[in-house]
């Protein structure tokens, strides 16, 4: 271990997934579960801090347990590690914010799901060390992250006409008021959450210049 | 005309590649070739021309929608005046007058927003201006309830040219019908500002209303099991509705301006209707069956023939789904889509309840198969042929 915690190569595993390598936006994993409860922001954010939570977790335990799992059931194992950490995050979801664990519902459980998180287990703490996984997995989760909240942030101001629950467009200017406002309600469908990881894409796309295709 | 010829073709050298103008190449060439037949020769390939370019092709379009505008403004008043019970008071122009100023902010919002984003990507992309949205911007008006408010049609706009054209490629490149895509999104994003019952007719809130007025459209009563306007008041257009829908009759007048300049495809419209009189047989077939409620019988008993006067299925299967783009290619292809457009439009209308009209969501539906019926239908003729071939060797 002469390499230093924090050496260029290491964070550029937390900060690559932000970006460059985005789970969402350019991976396109975890669809699902973005288009699903980022309806408004506060569902997101707590998703947003499950998955890292979970994903950080399950990366180092793999990592640890790497040369002595079996490779024919590792894919179980796996999935063992995973379950038990989403079962002891939704715990810790239905002690401290029942309300949130209510509207996200079984999606906390699919979390087990989540492709991003078998994704990055197979594909990076399988063969690396638990501080390289550690950051993988907060890196990864952090770019899942990242796009939920943003998606969640438009979502909620334009559909509910407030942000994380605080009204944001006053009441007079709504129809039923007097006012000419109305709110969308498309964007509370998934459908509009795929539009808006959409334009997330197209933006991303068109400033990041490794991304581009000819 | 001459000295705006000679202005163009004067700036012409300033805005070529290169020059001090260049970014603003695309807006002088859509102005130019929009006022004057293109002077554009081919370098290669086919040398012979129609004249029909797409700009003459779309001003055509627009041209067979003018009636249904037309009228479309004289209903806006009719339907006015006769609510506010002075209808027999008023004179003909005061009526037009009145639904021509209602009617016209929503086409200047319409094609302003609506070309405006098509400038600025032509610009940013630096392709020639597509003429495609001249028709979209008339379509988008007509397919609208009059009381919606001006700020939702520019947003619906924008969400159409954005991401029903501009995302895929532009004009012509569009999978779905960029006006019908407008509706929808409104449809969806503000349901109580594009269905019930306060929207389809124009007057201000204490206005004084005649006794029984309710402000629901001939669907929607006839959903509740009331069959309430005339055949023929239906075929004229004097009944509440979207703008430019309700009048078949100027509608027709459009449909023969299309296919006499074999613009629009008979097929098309043909088989559409064709599906709209099949289904509505057969729900008059059954119409007397048992466990029906009221209500439902009485919709399936509507005559087959007075669906195609009511909502917008005529609007629909003669603008809207003879869009070349979005529609089928083929000529097989055409009859399956336009058939199964038919079906769709009085299945939805009739059997869905949270729905009354079912032609938008048929024709957009359709759009999305449209290249799959291509498929098959290329797939079955190189079958066929392959067949052949092999018989003959």
């Amino acid at each position: 271990m002469s390499e230093p915690l924090f050496s260029r190569k290491n964070l550029k595993l937390l900060s690559d997934p932000i970006n460059d390598s985005n789970p969402i936006t350019v991976q396109v994993l975890g669809i699902c579960s973005a288009l699903a409860v980022t309806a408004q922001l506060k569902p997101s954010v707590v998703m947003a801090l499950s998955v890292v939570a979970v994903m950080a977790l399950s990366n180092v335990i793999i990592s640890l347990l790497r040369n002595t799992i079996p490779n024919r059931i590792r894919i179980i194992v796996q999935l063992v590690v995973i379950a038990s950490l989403v079962i002891l995050v939704d715990q810790v979801l239905k002690a401290f914010v029942y309300d949130v664990s209510k509207q996200l519902s079984v999606f906390v459980g699919l979390i087990i799901t989540n492709c991003i998180i078998m994704g990055r287990l197979e594909a990076f703490a399988l063969g690396n060390r638990p501080w390289q996984s550690f950051l993988d997995g907060v890196g990864n989760a952090a770019g899942y992250g990242v796009i939920l909240i943003i998606v969640g942030f438009a979502r909620e101001l334009f559909g509910s006409g407030s942000i994380y629950g605080f009204q944001i467009i006053p009441d007079s200017w709504y129809i039923a008021n007097g006012g000419f406002y109305e709110n969308n309600g498309m964007m509370i469908l998934p459908p509009m959450a795929l539009i808006t990881v959409g334009i997330i894409i197209w933006v991303q796309r068109s400033k990041n210049r490794k991304l581009i295709e000819d | 005309m001459n000295f705006l010829k000679n202005f163009f073709e004067k700036t012409e050298p300033y805005v070529q590649k290169g020059a001090k103008y260049h970014w603003l190449n695309s807006v002088h060439d859509g102005f130019f070739t929009f006022l004057f037949v293109p002077k554009k020769t081919s370098k290669s390939g086919t040398h012979i021309h129609d004249f029909i370019d797409m700009k003459r092709t779309m001003s055509i379009v627009v041209l067979a929608l003018i009636p249904s505008l037309l009228f479309g403004m004289y209903n806006v008043g009719y339907q006015h005046f006769k609510v506010i019970g002075e209808l027999a008071s008023t004179g003909f122009f005061d009526i037009f007058l009145y639904g021509f100023l209602k009617v016209l902010p929503v086409v200047i919002v319409s094609y302003g927003v609506g070309l405006g984003i098509e400038f600025v990507f032509a610009q940013i992309r630096g392709h020639e201006i597509n003429e495609g949205f001249l028709v979209s911007g008339m379509l988008i008006p007509l397919v609208m309830p009059i009381e919606t408010p001006l700020w939702m049609i520019a947003i619906a706009t924008a969400f159409a040219v954005i991401f029903g054209k501009e995302v895929f490629g532009g004009t012509g490149m569009n999978i779905w019908n960029p006006a019908l895509l407008a509706r929808a999104f409104l449809f969806f994003a503000y349901p109580a500002q594009m269905s019930g019952n306060s929207v389809w007719y124009s007057f201000s809130e204490n206005a004084q209303t005649i006794d029984g007025f309710t402000g629901a459209t001939p669907m929607a009563e006839a959903a509740a099991g009331n069959i309430t306007y005339t055949v023929s008041d239906a075929f004229f257009g004097f009944i509440p509705g979207s703008i430019g829908e309700t009048s078949t009759l100027a509608i027709l007048l459009g449909a023969v301006v299309l296919l006499v300049t074999g613009i629009g495809n008979w097929k098309i419209m043909f088989s559409t209707v064709a599906g709209g009189l099949f289904m509505g047989i057969l729900l008059n077939i059954f119409a007397g069956s048992q466990g029906l409620s009221e209500e439902a019988a009485t919709f399936f008993g509507i005559p087959f023939w007075h669906h195609m006067v009511l909502g917008g299925f005529m609007f629909g299967a003669v603008f809207m789904a003879t869009d070349p783009v979005s529609a089928a290619q083929t000529q097989k292809g055409k009859w399956i889509y336009g058939f199964l457009i038919g079906v769709l439009a009085i299945l939805i209308r009739v059997l869905n309840p949270a729905y009354p009209e079912g032609m938008m969501l048929a024709i957009l539906l359709m759009n999305t198969f449209a290249p799959l019926i291509d498929h098959y239908v290329v797939q079955g003729h190189i079958k066929r042929r392959m067949k052949r071939a092999k018989v003959a060797a």
